[in-house]
């Protein structure tokens, strides 16, 4: 091993560091499209501490450094295209606090989703916290990071917005408080009514500095939770049920999925809607505001609620939900990805007319699937495609597909999410140039040597 | 043969009126209903045509051999009128569209037929069925579709009727046991009225359960238990079996108790309702329903029809009343303990 790698051992121990081609080979790629580029080294702390020192000594050899959740967003995001460290989080699992009363929980930066989910449920029944479809070994810190969404965006926004507090460990190996916690061992605000400096490193990628510990809002816990499903053949209507929908303030999780397969699917726009209540009559008078909300459509034959056998119900109250996975090997090959641009609302019938084109064009197997944001301020438009990894021309059609697709979101509107460095150039192309600026001006001042996540959000 | 004859005169003179004087869900005197069912007969425009919700109940309160449901089905189809919105009436058509996933057992010359429902593949267990099983067939391609007379379109019925009959004639098959009053009522009645030849003997579930249950009685031990029957919307497209009902429940020892929505009263489980025309239909409908039985007595709440067990299962079991299959409770009389909970 070399000087860095030794030393890279005294701060983390011989176990957790390796410069070994097994693992070189695991962290250079994603489960996406992605081409993949190699670690020097692999490194797993276990505290901030050891973070701060791995940080310092990336800083003053000039080497890349990649910190890294499960790796799961699909678009490349943790690859370190220009080799150097990847910090692997995974260690850093505590859960530091849950303040019941004041309904948040501050975790460490490698905290998985499942992993908080299970305490909660376990220790404090009553909270939630936003639960993405993600697989369930997803971290928070990185979701966050992304701006990821859950079960609760369509209340409560981006998983981004539930943040209360950030702990960062900066390009300089300082660590740095934000919000309530830079002055109170209260973590209730990420910024508010301070200066909001948590935008320093949301959506990042991790280009600015390390999420150590962050404080995550969490919501009551209803002790009941149901579904309905209204279809309609007209997705130009689909704008105006999501506005009813949203209007009543009586849903929780709001999608809508489209796709050929399996049959029952076919043709048809399906608008779940998730309400949650703690006795049957409030979910009952939830339903029924929500049925009413939807009545015109029924009326006029252009929409319904379809029957959800009880064999389907478990499947759809499932969190996460596993049936992006099951779409993953629709054509066995355990290969999947997605475009999710973030996008008005009302841009959802042209999306689903760009989806069902661009898979007739590239013969793909695809899926329209999509999460309300907020009350029907946006949505994430996901233009899914499922193909064989063991079938290279099928693989690059999907790749023609969502180049297509990275193109066509702008010029509709769109601001992509979690995208990949060719997706990002396009975002900042696009960029006003103040904010472009702006952004360069950020970089320069918090990472000078151009240490972190290179290749990401890079102005030049 | 059986025929779907509509006769106008026999409407004319009919006394009672009873196909829509009886309608649970339009309120019309006699004369209004003579007046609207002779308008539906010439051809004419009626609010019945818009406001008849597909319960089935007029082919079975008619006693002068007149088909009124489906005569109303028809007119619907020639008027181009949607019972249902379009997107649930596609999602029905493209349900029961064939794709060679079905399933069939080791055939012998009688055979049960289960249509498209995997319940059957749960339900039918046991020394009820053990002269039979596992000789079956399930799934689209032996699907009778009559379930789009509740979306007034019997074009596709007539279109894919032919090809299931195929299906079952390649088995080569005698008799075939129908698990749903649907399959029963095509095979029975329907399929011969649109001309089409059954290759073999349909037999109604309820009277191969009464049958199996005669052979077993030596084990029937009485069940000693209050029920309340959940009757589908389809058992009136084969009333003349309704009585099995009461047959199997004497035999069990089950008590159905005596209450307002029963017999030709009965209401339906109210999800095609939900479908149609959205919420307040359905939950009034499923509401007064519950509630006779919960003021009766009932202490089961037994079903015929899968589709209305997965509606109303768990509505009842919150107020307190078990819901079962019937197949379920004929297992429990001969001392079997039925996999799905009852």
């Amino acid at each position: 091993m070399s000087d860095i790698g030794r030393t890279l051992a005294t701060i983390v121990g011989e176990n957790y560091v390796s410069d070994k081609k097994e693992e070189a080979y695991f962290y250079a790629r994603d489960p996406g499209l992605m081409p993949d580029h190699k670690p020097d080294y692999v490194v797993l702390p276990k505290t901030t501490g050891e973070i701060q020192k791995i940080v310092k000594l990336a800083n003053k050899e000039k080497i890349p450094i990649v910190p890294m959740g499960a790796g799961l967003a699909l678009t490349g995001l943790v690859i370190p295209l220009k080799g150097g460290i990847v910090i692997d989080m995974k260690r850093m699992n505590k859960i530091v606090e849950v303040n019941e009363r004041a309904r948040y929980a501050i975790v460490e930066g490698g905290t998985s989703q499942g992993f908080l989910k299970a305490y909660l449920e376990k220790n404090y029944p009553r909270l939630r916290h936003s639960l993405p479809d993600a697989p369930p070994a997803a971290t928070i810190a990185a979701n966050v990071m992304i701006h990821g969404q859950g079960r609760l965006a369509q209340q409560y926004g981006f998983n981004s917005d539930m943040v209360s507090g950030l702990e960062v460990v900066l390009p300089s190996g300082e660590i740095c408080h934000i919000g309530s916690s830079s002055m109170s061992s209260d973590w209730f605000s990420k910024g508010a009514p301070l200066p909001d400096l948590s935008g320093l490193f949301l959506g990042w990628f991790g280009a600015t500095g390390i999420i150590t510990k962050l404080a995550l809002r969490l919501y009551p816990k209803k002790k009941m939770r149901d579904v309905d499903i209204f279809i309609t053949d007209n997705e130009n209507l689909v704008p105006d049920m999501i506005f009813e929908i949203t209007h009543t303030e009586m849903a929780e999780d709001v999608l809508i999925f489209t796709q050929p397969l399996p049959m029952m699917f076919k043709d048809n726009h399906h608008v779940s809607y998730y309400i949650t209540g703690d006795t049957d009559e409030e979910i009952e008078f939830k339903r029924k505001m929500l049925w009413k909300a939807l009545e015109r459509f029924i009326k006029s034959k252009d929409g319904g609620f379809m029957s959800v056998p009880p064999l389907m119900k478990p499947t759809l109250l499932e969190m996460p939900q596993r049936s992006a996975s099951r779409l993953a090997d629709v054509k066995k090959g355990g290969g999947f990805e997605y475009s999710g641009p973030i996008i008005m609302v009302e841009k959802y019938p042209e999306c689903s007319r760009k989806l069902v084109e661009l898979s007739g064009k590239y013969d793909l197997a695809y899926s329209g699937m999509v999460r309300i944001i907020g009350r029907g301020h946006c949505m994430m438009f996901g233009f899914a495609f499922t193909f064989n990894r063991a079938d290279s021309d099928m693989m690059d059609r999907t790749r023609k597909a969502l180049k297509e697709i990275s193109n066509y979101v702008l010029k509709i509107g769109g601001v992509y999410w979690k995208p990949t460095v060719d997706e990002q150039h396009l975002a900042i192309e696009r960029m006003d140039p103040n904010t472009r600026n702006l952004m360069k001006m950020i970089k320069d001042n918090l990472d000078p040597n151009r240490i972190m996540n290179p290749g990401n959000w890079e102005v030049n | 043969m059986y025929k779907l004859q509509f006769d106008t005169n026999l409407c004319k003179n009919c006394p009672t009126v009873d196909c829509l004087v009886k309608c649970q869900y339009i309120d019309l005197d006699k004369d209004k209903a003579k007046e609207e069912i002779l308008k539906i007969s010439e051809g004419k425009d009626s609010f019945v045509l818009h406001d008849c919700v597909t319960c089935y109940g007029c082919e079975e309160y008619c006693k002068r051999g007149n088909h009124p449901f489906y005569l109303i089905t028809e007119r619907r189809q020639e008027k181009g009128m949607l019972t249902a919105p379009r997107a649930i009436t596609k999602q029905w058509i493209n349900i029961g569209e064939p794709r060679g996933k079905f399933k069939v057992g080791d055939i012998k010359k009688k055979i049960l037929s289960f249509g498209f429902m995997p319940e059957f593949l749960q339900l039918v267990q046991g020394r009820l069925f053990d002269d039979v099983m596992p000789s079956y067939v399930f799934g689209q391609e032996f699907f009778c579709n009559v379930v789009y007379i509740h979306f007034a379109n019997t074009l596709i019925i007539k279109g894919r009727l032919p090809k299931v009959l195929d299906n079952f004639r390649k088995l080569d098959v005698e008799e075939v046991v129908c698990m749903h009053d649907e399959c029963y009522g095509a095979f029975a009645s329907l399929a011969p009225a649109y001309g089409m030849e059954v290759p073999f003997k349909p037999i109604h579930y309820f009277e191969y359960l009464y049958n199996r249950l005669k052979e077993l009685s030596n084990e029937i031990r009485p069940l000693n238990i209050k029920v309340a029957y959940q009757r589908p919307c389809s058992s009136r497209l084969s009333s003349d079996k309704h009585h099995f009902v009461a047959d199997i429940m004497q035999l069990i020892g089950a008590e159905l108790v005596d209450r307002k929505y029963q017999n030709e009263n009965a209401l339906c489980c109210g999800d095609m309702f939900g479908m149609l025309s959205g919420y307040d239909l359905r939950h009034d409908v499923q509401t007064r329903n519950i509630d006779d039985m919960v003021d009766n007595g009932a202490e089961y709440c037994f079903f015929n029809c899968p589709a209305c067990q997965n509606t109303l299962s768990e509505k009842v079991a919150k107020r307190g009343i078990k819901p079962a299959h019937i197949i379920d409770l004929c297992r429990m009389a001969i001392g079997e303990k039925p996999e799905v909970e009852v």
